[in-house]
């Protein structure tokens, strides 16, 4: 600690250094024997490294006997490309719009499979239509509603507090009515695949024909994105098959990116409130760190700066 | 170097004089210090977001439909 008045002490020589340093500690080994006092510590430090070292390199040597890395494409899927989403960046909201055009197709093509039980009617209203339209909207389903005054069950149309309505009461009814397969529901899909976005949009626009050799199975199709590459899906977005009205031209890439999109808001509805206040925080909190540490060392530079004299004895 | 009487040091006595010396007036102080810091801060940053979001959010687009 004291060695610090000294400016020199890190121009020394490293023997001399070392010396310094155990006079300082308080320990009397500069006169009789340094060299046994300083191999000795040196070699405890340079054993231990080597024993963590090893235990280390053994572990990840078992850890990766025990789960292969494999470079197989097929288990794992094709990894999706990045693509240039506009809340992809730090400080990107979503597009609205897109949102409401990507509603647009799941309420056409998607819903007639996949439920979307997380997103009630009221989750829509000011983020991609306006409350008039979604009343509207609701009104479309009948909902079944609890026992009347006679202990009645009955049918009344949607209001905004509702689900989105399933397409199937039950799962057994999704397996009958495809195949098998059961649809997944689609309100978290975007949080749980490796890939998010990138990962849905490859999968809707990357239907292609096996290539040579791969055999698939009667009723699934191939999707090279998909892991295993087999999936009971078939191929649904086709350049044309919803009019959005917006004017958008409605291309198969356009679908697919509006749907991910509304998918990716029904994954994370709070995201783009999520981001701002996080910019916020952000600048404030580094703003007051900056702060504090300038304050703490003014404070200390005196107490820092502090000199001690020993004035031994007479 | 007068420490004694140059503008800095009046004007440093008379902000603790009024602000720092009792302990009340300073937490009316650092209340309406966070009021006002809040305010212009967060609008503009709100600002400068809507600005790097131009035609994005819900508020650029609702006017297509609302009627």
């Amino acid at each position: 600690m004291f060695t610090r008045l000294s400016g020199q002490v890190v121009k020394r020589p490293l023997k001399q250094w070392v010396n310094a340093f155990m006079q300082a500690r308080g320990v009397s080994g500069t006169a009789g024997a340094p060299q046994s006092v300083r191999i000795s510590i040196n070699t405890k430090a340079i054993a231990a490294t080597a024993a963590v070292a090893t235990t280390a390199a053994a572990g990840l040597g078992y850890y990766f006997y025990a789960n292969p890395i494999h470079a197989n494409m097929e288990e794992e899927g094709l990894h999706p490309p990045a693509y240039p989403w506009s809340h992809r960046s730090l400080f990107g909201t979503f597009d609205h719009a897109s949102i409401r055009r990507g509603y647009q197709v799941y309420r056409e093509v998607c819903s007639a499979c996949h439920s979307l039980d997380r997103i009630a009617w009221r989750n829509l209203v000011d983020v991609s239509h306006t409350e008039d339209e979604v009343r509207a909207m609701a009104e479309e389903f009948e909902y079944k509603d609890g026992p009347n005054e006679i202990g009645d069950y009955f049918e009344r149309p949607g209001k905004l507090s509702d689900y989105m309505p399933r397409p199937y009461p039950n799962d057994e009814a999704a397996r009958a009515g495809n195949g098998g397969a059961l649809p997944p529901d689609l309100s978290l899909m975007v949080k749980a695949r490796h890939g998010g976005c990138d990962y849905i949009f490859a999968l809707l626009t990357g239907y292609v024909d096996p290539p040579a050799g791969v055999e698939i199975r009667e009723g699934l199709n191939y999707n090279p994105y998909f892991p295993g590459g087999s999936i009971a899906m078939a191929r649904l977005l086709y350049d044309g098959l919803v009019e959005y009205d917006d004017g958008t031209p409605a291309t198969t890439s356009q679908m697919a990116k509006d749907v991910t999109t509304f998918l990716a808001w029904a994954a994370e509805p709070e995201h783009d409130d999520r981001k701002k206040m996080g910019v916020k925080a952000i600048i404030i909190l580094s703003a007051m760190t900056i702060l504090s540490i300038w304050i703490k060392r003014n404070r200390f530079a005196s107490l820092k700066s502090r000199k001690f004299l020993y004035a031994p004895p007479k | 170097m007068d420490a004694r009487n140059n503008g800095l040091e009046k004007f440093s006595r008379s902000v603790y004089r009024t602000i720092f010396r009792r302990n009340s007036v300073f937490m009316v102080g650092i209340f309406a210090t966070a009021f006002a810091f809040e305010m212009a801060f967060d609008t503009a940053t709100d600002r400068w977001w809507d600005r790097m979001n131009k035609g994005k959010q819900w508020k650029d687009i609702k006017d297509r439909y609302s009627q």
